[in-house]
C-alpha cells in the first residue's frame, strides 16, 4: 500500500481560483455541446411530423439505456464552419461514441441529420476516420445510423473528396476484420453516400424514408432522361424486395432501431462479463480534481494529487521516486485494471527520460497498459543538459513510446509542449485513446517563448544588417506570434482539429479510464474471424 | 332431542371439496383438531397451494367444461380414493347443494354442514321467506297474490307502502319492472309493467314489493347443534358491494346498536331453532334508514367473510362446524359470546376496477401479503390465476380496538401488499376504505355506485410516470449493474414511450453527469437513486426518500408505490400499431382466456365494423368481441362452449 497523502486544501485561494477557472472551461465546453444539440433539435417538429426521430434520439434509443457512452470529438470543427465563437456549431455533423447495444460494446456513429440535412461539416471527415480507426483498433462492431445529404458541395474541397474514400475503405476493412457493420438507413444515403449503406453487413431500411440511390430524380432526368420517383429509385420497399440492398424493412425509426438492436443481440459475439475483481474508490473526492490544475501552465503542479483522485484507493506505487523526480512513474489500478502511469512534475530531464524509458519497457514486460498524463513544457534545455545527452535520452524515450506493445492512453492535463508532446505519447504517437482536460494546451512551445525567440532572431538579423529594428515593430511581431500560438494551443482549437478524441470533465477521468481500459482489454483478447474479403452482398 | 344424533359416526379424515384460500383455511383448523385432509383439484389447479398443502390430493377433472368442483360423483369418488370419511364443502361450488349433501350421506360420508333438508328449504327463495315469516322473521312487505285486479293491487300497494317495486312474476332482465315513488304514479306504472310483462313473457302477472332505498346489507351469523341449541355471533355489515358482490365486510356494523343487534339476533336464533338447523348459517337482511330490517335469504354454509366474526368473538367458526358435525353440543351459550373491538375484511380480487371490474387472469409473478393483518389466500410468487373460477384471490382482515384503528390497519396492510403480474383491486379497496362516506360508517349498498367516479379517479401521479420510466431504464434486460455517483451515460435524453395504468406517455429520460435523472414529462422531474436492489428501489423525488417494490418482466414492469400497484409496459421500441394488432386484418382474436358462450354471427353473414360477433366468458364475466372491419364472415373458428386462449383467432371476416 502506498496511499498518496493529501496536500490539497479546498479552502485555499489557489484551489478556489483553479476551480473557478476549470468550471468556467467546462461550462464553455458544455455550452458548445448544447449549442449543437439545440441546432440539431431545431428540426424536431419537421422530423416528428414525418414520423422520424432526431439523430440524438436515434442514438439514445439504439444504446442500452443508461449505459456508458464515451462520446467522441464533440468539439470537432469548432470555429471552422463560421469563424465566430458565438455562432459556430461544433461536432462535424457526426454524433459518435463507444457504447453498448444489446449488451455488446460497439462504435456507434450517426449523421447529425438535424443540421444541414446530415451533410458532413468541417472536420467531420477527420472525426469519422478517427472513429472508424478506433473501431478497427479496439475490434468493435460498427453501428451506423445513416441519414446524410453527403458532402456539402458549397464547401467542396478536392482533398476531402479523395481522402473521403477512406471512409468506405474502412467500412470494407471492418467487415473483413470480422467486425460486423450494422446500418440503419433512416433517410438519404445517396450518390457516394449510398456506399455508406452498401458497404454494410446488415442493413435496416425504413419504409417511406430510406433513400439510397446513386442518382436522384433530377440528376437521372438530366443524365438519361428517365423519369422515376425517389421511392422507385431508392425506397426501402424496393431495396428490401427487388435490389436486395436492404435486409430488414422497418415501419419507422423506432422499429428500425429495435431491429438494429435485435441484430446485435443475435450476433455470436462475446459479451465480456464484468471483471470479478473488487476495488475501492479513491480516498479523496473527485470534485477536488477541479481545483488542482492552475489556469496558468507555468505554475507547478504535483500531479500525484490528481492521480490520488482517480486511482483505486488512491494507491500509487511510485517507481524510482527519487531518481529524476520531475518525471513521475508508478503503478496503480483503475476499477481493478492495472496501469502504469507516467506524468510530469517538471520538465523532462535526463534521469526523467531514462526512468520513463525503463518504466515503459517494464510495463510492456507485464502487458500493463500505460497512461500518460501530459503536464510538460518540454524537454529541458541548456548546455549542461545538451552535454548530458538530453537528445539521445529523449530519443530513447520516444523510441520506447513508439514501440510499446501495450495500450497507451494519453490525457492532456495541462501543457503539452514541444518534444514533450512526443515523449509523452501525444496524438502523433497513436495512443489508443487521447483525451484532454478543458485547460489543456498543446503547442510546439509557449506563445511568449516563440515570440521572444523570434524577437531575438529578428533583432540579431537586423543588427547584422546594421539596421536596428524599431521597438514598436518588434512588439507588433511578438504580439502577432503570441496570437498565432495561443489561438492554436488552446484545447478548443486542438480538439476542433480532432487532435484528441474529446475533451473530458476531470471529474469523469476515472470513469472514462475504466471504460477505456476495459475496451482495450476486451479488444486485445477478442479474436474476430478475420476474412480475406469483406462480407459481400449478392 | 332427535333420535340418532348421539350415534354420530366419528370421522378422521376430511375431504375439502373446494379450492383456493378457503381450502387452506379449513385445512388449518382441521389439522389443529387432529384431522387428516384430502384436497381435490382440477387440471388448472394441479400446482396450486391447496394441493401442495394437503395430505393427499385427488384429481377430479379437466379445468372445463363441466366444472369438476361441481361434479358430485367425482368428488364422492375422490373422497373414497383419498380415504376421507367426511366432506367440508367450503363456500360456493357445492356448499349449498342439497343433492351433494344427500350424496355424501348416502355414501357414508359426514357432510360438514346442515342437513340436505335444511339446505333445500333455504335454497328455495320464496319458500324460505314463507318459513321465515312463520318463524316471525320480518320480510320485505309485498303482495304475491293470484288476484291481480286493479282494485286489489291498489289496496295492497297502499298496505305495503311506497316506494315500491312492481315486478313481473315471470320476470328477468328488468323487463316488466317498475320503481314507483308514490301512490299517484301507481296506476300508470302497473299498467305499463303489465303490458311489458305480457309482451315479454306472455304473462302479465306481477308482484308488489316494498322498495328498500339504499339499504345496508346486514347479516347475522348463527350456529345450531344437534341438541337444539342455537346461538348468534352478532352481525356483519356487507354493504360495500360491486356487481352485487361483497367487497368490504365488517363487524360490528356501524349502523347496528346493541338493542338492534339483540333484536336481530333473537329473530335469527328463533329461525334456527324453528328449522332445527345444524352448523353454521347466515341470515341476510336489508336494513333501512329507520332501523327496520327485512329477511332476504339464508346461507347454509360458512361465509367468505366469516373471519370478521372470528376476530371480534375470538372463535374459530370452522372449529365450531367440525365439533357440531362430530355430534358435540355447541361449546358455548349465547351469554358466553362477547364482542371485542372492530374487524374489517376486504376481498382482494384479480380484476381491473378501471375497466368495469373486468376479471383478470394470469401469473402472479410476485406476491407478498403484509404483516399485521390476517391474510387468507392460496398464492405464492409465480402462482397462476386461472380464468375459470371466482376472481377473489385473497382476503385481508384487520382487527382493532376501534373501527378507525381497524380501518387504518387495513389501509396500511393493503399499501404493503405486493401483487405483481395480475391486476387487482388493491388501489380501489384503499380508495373505498379512505372515502369519507365509508370512513364515517355511512356506506350503504349504493356506496360504490354513487361514488364510483371518485373511487375510480386515476391516481397515477406524474412522479409515478417518472419513476416508471426510471425503473424501465435501470432494470432493462440490457441494463448494466446500476452504480451511483457520476454517470457516463449519453448526455442526450432517451425518448421513451411507456404505458402506465392504461395510459401511454411519451417522455424524455436523461441521466445527468452528476448521476441524477431528469424525466421530462409534465414538467421536469428530478429523481435520484440511492439504492437499487433486484426488487426494491430506494430513491429521492422532490427531496423525499422512498422505497418502492418492483418487478421487471421483459417489457413489463410492476411497482408498488403509495398503495397503488402500477402496471407499466415499455413501448419505446414497439413498432407502430399494425393491421394485425388492431383487428384491421379482419381476424377477431380472443381478448382474454375464456370460454365461448355465444357465437353471434353465421358464416356468410354480412357484418358492420364494431358489430358484436362473439361472447366470451371469463371469471363469470361476459366479454363481447366485435368485428374490426365491415365485411362477410368467412369463417368461425370456434364452437360455443369451447375454451380459448388470448390471441386465438375466433372469427374471420373478409373485407366487403
Amino acid at each position: 500500500m502506498a496511499v498518496i497523502g493529501n496536500t490539497i486544501s479546498p479552502s485555499s485561494a489557489a484551489f478556489k481560483a483553479n476551480r473557478d477557472g476549470m468550471l468556467a472551461l467546462i461550462e464553455r465546453m458544455r455550452t458548445l455541446e448544447e449549442r449543437t444539440r439545440t441546432a440539431s433539435a431545431a428540426a424536431k417538429d419537421r422530423f416528428h411530423k414525418r414520423g422520424q426521430l432526431l439523430p440524438r434520439e436515434r442514438v439514445a434509443l439504439v444504446l442500452d439505456s443508461g449505459s456508458p457512452f464515451i462520446e467522441l470529438s464533440t468539439l470537432a470543427g469548432y470555429m471552422f464552419d463560421v469563424p465566430d465563437a458565438a455562432k459556430s456549431v461544433p461536432g462535424g455533423g457526426v454524433i459518435a461514441g463507444i457504447g453498448f447495444v444489446s449488451g455488446i460494446r460497439c462504435m456507434v456513429s450517426a449523421n447529425d441529420a438535424g443540421i444541414d440535412a446530415g451533410a458532413l461539416q468541417p472536420f467531420g471527415l477527420d472525426k469519422t476516420l478517427r472513429v472508424q480507426e478506433l473501431a478497427l483498433e479496439n475490434k468493435l462492431p460498427y453501428v451506423q445510423l445513416v441519414e446524410s445529404a453527403g458532402a456539402n458541395l458549397l464547401r467542396y474541397r478536392v482533398e476531402d473528396f479523395v481522402r473521403g474514400g477512406n471512409i468506405f475503405r474502412n467500412l470494407a476493412r471492418l467487415s473483413a476484420a470480422g467486425l460486423p457493420v450494422v446500418t440503419v438507413t433512416h433517410g438519404s444515403s445517396t450518390a457516394g453516400g449510398a456506399y455508406q449503406t452498401g458497404l454494410s453487413d446488415y442493413i435496416v431500411m425504413v419504409r417511406g424514408r430510406t433513400r439510397a440511390f446513386l442518382a436522384g430524380p433530377p440528376l437521372l432526368k438530366a443524365a438519361t432522361g428517365e423519369i422515376a420517383t425517389e421511392e422507385e429509385l431508392g425506397g426501402a420497399e424496393m431495396h428490401t424486395t427487388i435490389s436486395g440492398l436492404g435486409d430488414y424493412l422497418a415501419e419507422d425509426d423506432r422499429d428500425a432501431l429495435r431491429i438494429a438492436r435485435e441484430i446485435m443481440a443475435s450476433l455470436n459475439w462475446d459479451r465480456p462479463a464484468p471483471p470479478n475483481i473488487s476495488f475501492k474508490p479513491p480516498r479523496y473526492d473527485a470534485e477536488e480534481l477541479l481545483g488542482i490544475m492552475p489556469m496558468d501552465h507555468k505554475r507547478p503542479v504535483d500531479m500525484r494529487q490528481a492521480i490520488a483522485r482517480f486511482v483505486d484507493d488512491s494507491d500509487f506505487t511510485e517507481f524510482s521516486a527519487n531518481y529524476g523526480p520531475a518525471t513521475v512513474c508508478g503503478h496503480a489500478r483503475i476499477e481493478g485494471h492495472a496501469i502504469g502511469i507516467i506524468t510530469n512534475n517538471g520538465p523532462l530531464d535526463v534521469p526523467g527520460a531514462n526512468k520513463a524509458t525503463h518504466f515503459i519497457q517494464a510495463c510492456c514486460q507485464t502487458r500493463t497498459p500505460l497512461l500518460y498524463l501530459n503536464n510538460t513544457t518540454g524537454y529541458i534545455v541548456g548546455r549542461a543538459y545538451e552535454e548530458a545527452g538530453m537528445i539521445k535520452h529523449g530519443s530513447k524515450m520516444i523510441q520506447a513510446v513508439t514501440s510499446a506493445t501495450v495500450p497507451q492512453i494519453t490525457i492532456y492535463c495541462g501543457a503539452s509542449f514541444g518534444a514533450g508532446n512526443y515523449g509523452m505519447c501525444g496524438r502523433g504517437f497513436h495512443p489508443r485513446f487521447c483525451f484532454s482536460w478543458p485547460n489543456a494546451k498543446t503547442a510546439v512551445m509557449g506563445g511568449e517563448q516563440a515570440a521572444e525567440t523570434m524577437a531575438i532572431v529578428t533583432e540579431a538579423a537586423a543588427a547584422r544588417r546594421g539596421k536596428p529594428i524599431e521597438k514598436e515593430k518588434l512588439d507588433a511581431m511578438k504580439a502577432q506570434i503570441i496570437g498565432v500560438f495561443d489561438g492554436q494551443m488552446d484545447v478548443f482549437s486542438t480538439s476542433a482539429r480532432v487532435l484528441d478524441d474529446g475533451v473530458i470533465d476531470p471529474r469523469d477521468t476515472r470513469g472514462i479510464l475504466a471504460e477505456v481500459l476495459a475496451i482495450c482489454r476486451e479488444g486485445d483478447t477478442r479474436q474476430p474471424q478475420r476474412m480475406q474479403f469483406s462480407v459481400a452482398r449478392p | 332431542m332427535k333420535p340418532g344424533k348421539m350415534q354420530r359416526k366419528p370421522f378422521f379424515k376430511i375431504l375439502i371439496a373446494n379450492r383456493g384460500e378457503i381450502a387452506l383455511r379449513i385445512m388449518r383448523t382441521a389439522r389443529r383438531l387432529g384431522f387428516g385432509v384430502v384436497a381435490v383439484y382440477s387440471d388448472a389447479d394441479r400446482d396450486s397451494l391447496h394441493v401442495r398443502e394437503a395430505d393427499a390430493a385427488v384429481r377430479i377433472g379437466a379445468a372445463l367444461p363441466a366444472q369438476p368442483y361441481l361434479d358430485i360423483a367425482a368428488i364422492i369418488a375422490a373422497a373414497r380414493a383419498g380415504g376421507a370419511d367426511a366432506v367440508h364443502p367450503g363456500y360456493g361450488f357445492l356448499a349449498e347443494n342439497e343433492e351433494f349433501a344427500l350424496a355424501c350421506r348416502e355414501a357414508g360420508l359426514v357432510f360438514i354442514g346442515p342437513s340436505p333438508e335444511a339446505i333445500k328449504a333455504m335454497g328455495h327463495k320464496a319458500g324460505a321467506k314463507e318459513i321465515m315469516r312463520k318463524a316471525g322473521v320480518p320480510c320485505v312487505p309485498g303482495y304475491q297474490g293470484a288476484d291481480q285486479s286493479d282494485a286489489v293491487m291498489l289496496a295492497e300497494a297502499e298496505r305495503i307502502g311506497f316506494p315500491m317495486m312492481i315486478k313481473a312474476v315471470a320476470g328477468g332482465g328488468g323487463r316488466g319492472m317498475r320503481l314507483v315513488a308514490e301512490a299517484g304514479a301507481f296506476a300508470d306504472a302497473l299498467r305499463s309493467a303489465r303490458s311489458e310483462a305480457k309482451a315479454a313473457f306472455g304473462d302479465g302477472s306481477v308482484i308488489l314489493e316494498r322498495a328498500i332505498v339504499e339499504p345496508r346489507h346486514i347479516e347475522i351469523q348463527v350456529f345450531g347443534d344437534a341438541y337444539g341449541n342455537a346461538v348468534h355471533l352478532g352481525e356483519r355489515d356487507c354493504s360495500v358491494q360491486r356487481r352485487h358482490q361483497k367487497l368490504i365486510e365488517e363487524a360490528p356494523s356501524p349502523a347496528v346498536s346493541p338493542q338492534l343487534r339483540e333484536r336481530m339476533g333473537a329473530v335469527a336464533v328463533s329461525a334456527v331453532k324453528a328449522l332445527a338447523y345444524e352448523g353454521a348459517g347466515t341470515l341476510e337482511f336489508l336494513l333501512d334508514r329507520t332501523g327496520n330490517f327485512y329477511f332476504m335469504e339464508m346461507n347454509t354454509r360458512l361465509q367468505v367473510e366469516h373471519p370478521v366474526t372470528e376476530a371480534i368473538t375470538g372463535l374459530d367458526l370452522v372449529e365450531l362446524q367440525l365439533r357440531v358435525a362430530r355430534g358435540e353440543p355447541l361449546p358455548l351459550r349465547q351469554q358466553d359470546i362477547t364482542f371485542s373491538g372492530h374487524a374489517i375484511e376486504v376481498r382482494l380480487c384479480s380484476e381491473d376496477a378501471s375497466q368495469d371490474f373486468m376479471p383478470q387472469s394470469g401469473t402472479m409473478a410476485q406476491w407478498q401479503v403484509p404483516d399485521g393483518v390476517r391474510a387468507e389466500h392460496a398464492l405464492q410468487p409465480g402462482s397462476v390465476i386461472p380464468p375459470y373460477y371466482d376472481s377473489m384471490i385473497a382476503k385481508l382482515i384487520s382487527h382493532g380496538a376501534s373501527r378507525e384503528e381497524a380501518r387504518g390497519q387495513l389501509i396500511c396492510g393493503l399499501e404493503q401488499m405486493v401483487a405483481f403480474g395480475v391486476t387487482t383491486n388493491q388501489a380501489f379497496l384503499i380508495s373505498c376504505l379512505r372515502h369519507p362516506v365509508f370512513a364515517s360508517g355511512e356506506a350503504t349498498t349504493a356506496f360504490i355506485g354513487q361514488h364510483r367516479a371518485e373511487l375510480l379517479a386515476p391516481k397515477t401521479a406524474s412522479s409515478d410516470t417518472a419513476l416508471a420510466a426510471l425503473l424501465l431504464s435501470v432494470t432493462g434486460p440490457c441494463a448494466r449493474r446500476w452504480r451511483g455517483g457520476r454517470s457516463l451515460a449519453a448526455t442526450f435524453p432517451v425518448p421513451m414511450r411507456i404505458e402506465i395504468d392504461h395510459v401511454v406517455h411519451d417522455l424524455d429520460l436523461l441521466r445527468q453527469r452528476d448521476g441524477t435523472y431528469v424525466a421530462s414529462f409534465d414538467g421536469a422531474q428530478v429523481l435520484e437513486i440511492d439504492e437499487l436492489g433486484s426488487e426494491t428501489i430506494r430513491f429521492r423525488s422532490n427531496g423525499v426518500m422512498e422505497t418502492a417494490r418492483f418487478l421487471r418482466q421483459g417489457d413489463r414492469l410492476y411497482f408498488l408505490r403509495h398503495g397503488m400497484t402500477h402496471s407499466v409496459c415499455d413501448l419505446t421500441l414497439w413498432p407502430p400499431e399494425s393491421a394485425t394488432s388492431s383487428g384491421g386484418d379482419g381476424k377477431v382474436r380472443a381478448a382474454l382466456n375464456g370460454r365461448v358462450v355465444a357465437v353471434l354471427v353465421r358464416e356468410g353473414e354480412r357484418v358492420a365494423a364494431g358489430q358484436p360477433v362473439l361472447t366470451l366468458e371469463a371469471m363469470k364475466m361476459e366479454h363481447v368481441h366485435t368485428a374490426g372491419i365491415a365485411g362477410t364472415v368467412a369463417a368461425i373458428d370456434v364452437a360455443e362452449g369451447e375454451q380459448v386462449t388470448t390471441g386465438r383467432i375466433v372469427v374471420e371476416i373478409e373485407a366487403a
